[in-house]
């Protein structure tokens, strides 16, 4: 029973910590329309950020500064924002296409990067990281269990924010622009300033994420940060509805569940010979989920609230 | 160094023959297609299998033409190759591109194409296996052209570069010599003007689709003669067709024809100061220049 309770944490703490990934996305793409190719790598900033700000010294590497966990993880997601402003200063005000191949690359580059650089892990990633009051929780499951309460605070915490930003004139001005950009530019808006601050602010969040992630593992490596997580936590946004943070939550926890299902299920029922491709049969079938959710069910299974204007919105 | 130019001459060659249906693809359909690339694995292993079956129907077609590894039934091969990849990316847009984009949103479609992408790359991997395949076992040996400076240079590279030159004049003539060609232009430079001119859009589109699938199905055999086939052949050249058509500008197919040679020295050279494992880096640092130098590409022009 303890077993079942302890893999239900594990699974939890990291579907919690992509759904603030995914809320991230959903901030640049469901309420911005910005596209955005290289989540890894804003994941992957805040993820190597956060060990190399927080790690202990390790001979032949960057990093190693000890931080207190808090501003390690801080500084990880200042990390995210940084590279998100750079590509985003390049390419927002040019056609959007241009941003989904920049971003695209980026992932590509800092995979590169990570994985070639021996002062920033090589492929062998970053060790070296002590979980923060491991001393006091210990290093079973009831830290793992305060490990848990702790991501879900942040999640509560980027949820609440990102609600309360979407109600703000702020969101407003982002859904004019996505809906309309020469109207709102019409209005002395100035769209490309607004979307590079979503485009930084999605980011950051997704730094936070990737924080979490190496806490988690207290390791990090070019394995954690391949194309295939961008493209999950695209299917996870997509299959919950973009738009919708909820939906965004959603659809993380149902993507995650039915990935590690039918890794599982192909691992303990398909022949051998067939288990050496698990990763490909997956790959195929989460492609077929984006493709065949943008031919069936475009807004996904929780579809964003779209609100003529403040005033029409009822019992309120 | 020489080497260096040589070889990315020879890249280049392979990555404009990519690039040329991409940004033609783009242009028209005004999205990034990231299934491009997996054309040009398709092309490759298409390529393969007919190979396999006319050296099985005529031995005497598994004969590598002297001094090359390609052999008669390859030549063939690949011609099938080309109308069977044309065919496929024709098949790919009814099913899920031209969907999409009735639905609206151009966003989606960039969406769609990398889970077409993921789909079609590891559905070749389950048929194909994961490993590397050649289309010849034979070696075939580098002749060295020159000792000082050393420079060295296999017969199929030389073929390689030529034909896709030959391809790419080809398409030259057909652009600037035919009513297609006009139309072409037409259609790219205001689609509601030219279907005013009597031009057929959705008959532009397929067009398109078949010739941008022609051309990367030859890029994908070229690189699978002078490289290997892998089903991340894909995967590995969809950055660097990407890169080729930002330099040319998107749209502008003179434009991918230089940026794909201009990618390809760049890449090659890059090799000469950075260790080789840095060298998938080297396309995203050449789009951050020119977006930074020239924001639409050499050819390009300003679009929103």
């Amino acid at each position: 029973m303890i077993g079942v309770i302890s893999y239900l944490v594990f699974f939890a703490t990291v579907a919690s910590i992509l759904s603030i990934a995914v809320m991230g996305l959903n901030l640049q793409w469901g309420n911005t329309g910005l596209f955005n190719g290289g989540v890894v790598a804003f994941f992957g900033a805040g993820a190597y950020g956060t060990l190399i700000l927080g790690g202990t010294p390790q001979a032949g590497q960057l990093g190693g500064f000890g931080l207190p966990y808090l501003l390690a993880l801080l500084g990880g997601m200042v990390c995210a924002g940084l590279v998100a402003w750079i590509v985003g200063l390049l390419t927002i005000r040019l056609r959007h296409d241009y941003l989904a191949i920049a971003t695209f690359g980026v992932a590509v580059a800092f995979e590169t990067v990570m994985r070639n650089t021996d002062a920033l892990g090589g492929a062998q990633g970053i060790r070296g990281f002590e979980r923060p009051l491991r001393e006091t929780l210990g290093n079973g499951f009831t830290y793992n269990l305060a490990f848990f309460a702790f991501v879900l605070i942040l999640l509560i915490a980027t949820y609440l924010f990102l609600e309360r930003l979407i109600q703000s004139p702020f969101g407003r001005l982002l859904r004019a622009i996505r809906e309309d950009e020469t109207a709102a530019q019409s209005l002395g808006k100035s769209p490309s300033l607004v979307r590079l601050t979503s485009f930084v602010a999605g980011s950051v969040i997704m730094g936070l994420a990737g924080g979490l992630y190496a806490t988690f593992y207290a390791f990090i490596s070019p394995q954690d940060v391949l194309p295939i997580l961008t493209f999950q936590i695209w299917a996870m946004l997509i299959v919950g509805g973009a738009g919708n943070n909820k939906g965004a939550v959603m659809g993380t926890f149902l993507i995650w569940a039915a990935w590690t299902a039918s890794g599982w299920a192909l691992s303990r029922f398909a022949p051998l010979e067939v288990q050496l491709y698990t990763g490909s049969i997956q790959f195929v079938l989460i492609g077929f989920v984006i493709v065949g959710m943008l031919l069936w069910r475009p807004q996904g299974l929780f579809p964003e609230n779209l609100v003529v204007s403040q005033s029409a919105r009822p019992n309120k | 160094m020489i080497q260096n130019l040589v070889d990315g001459v020879l890249v280049g060659s392979i990555l404009s023959l990519g690039a040329i249906g991409l940004t033609m693809a783009m242009h028209m359909l005004r999205f990034a297609n990231f299934s491009h690339a997996e054309l040009l694995s398709i092309g490759a292993y298409a390529a393969l299998v007919f190979d396999g079956l006319f050296g099985a129907i005529h031995p005497a077609l598994a004969e590598a033409i002297p001094p090359l590894s390609l052999t008669w039934s390859l030549t063939l091969a690949l011609l099938l190759s080309m109308a069977l990849t044309g065919l496929s990316a024709v098949a790919v847009d009814k099913l899920v591109f031209k969907r999409v984009r009735a639905k609206g949103g151009e966003l989606s479609m960039v969406f769609a194409s990398f889970g077409v992408a993921m789909i079609i790359r590891n559905i070749l991997g389950l048929i194909f296996g994961l490993n590397p395949k050649l289309y010849s076992q034979d070696i075939v040996f580098a002749i060295v052209v020159s000792r000082d400076p050393f420079l060295l240079i296999k017969p199929d590279q030389v073929f390689t570069l030529v034909a896709a030159l030959l391809i790419m004049f080809i398409l030259h003539l057909v652009l600037s010599r035919t009513t297609f060609g006009y139309s072409l232009r037409a259609v790219a430079e205001n689609p509601t003007l030219a279907q005013v001119s009597g031009i057929n859009l959705s008959r532009m589109i397929v067009l398109i689709w078949l010739i941008g699938g022609g051309l990367a199905a030859a890029a994908g055999v070229f690189y699978g003669l002078t490289n290997q086939i892998s089903p991340v052949l894909g995967r590995d050249l969809v950055l660097p067709i990407f890169a080729a058509t930002i330099v040319g500008g998107i749209g502008s197919i003179y434009g991918a024809v230089l940026g794909g040679f201009l990618v390809g020295l760049a890449s090659n050279l890059a090799l000469v100061l950075l260790p080789s494992g840095y060298s998938p880096a080297v396309p995203f640092l050449i789009i951050l220049a020119v977006l930074i130098l020239r924001p639409h590409g050499f050819f390009g022009e300003e679009r929103t």
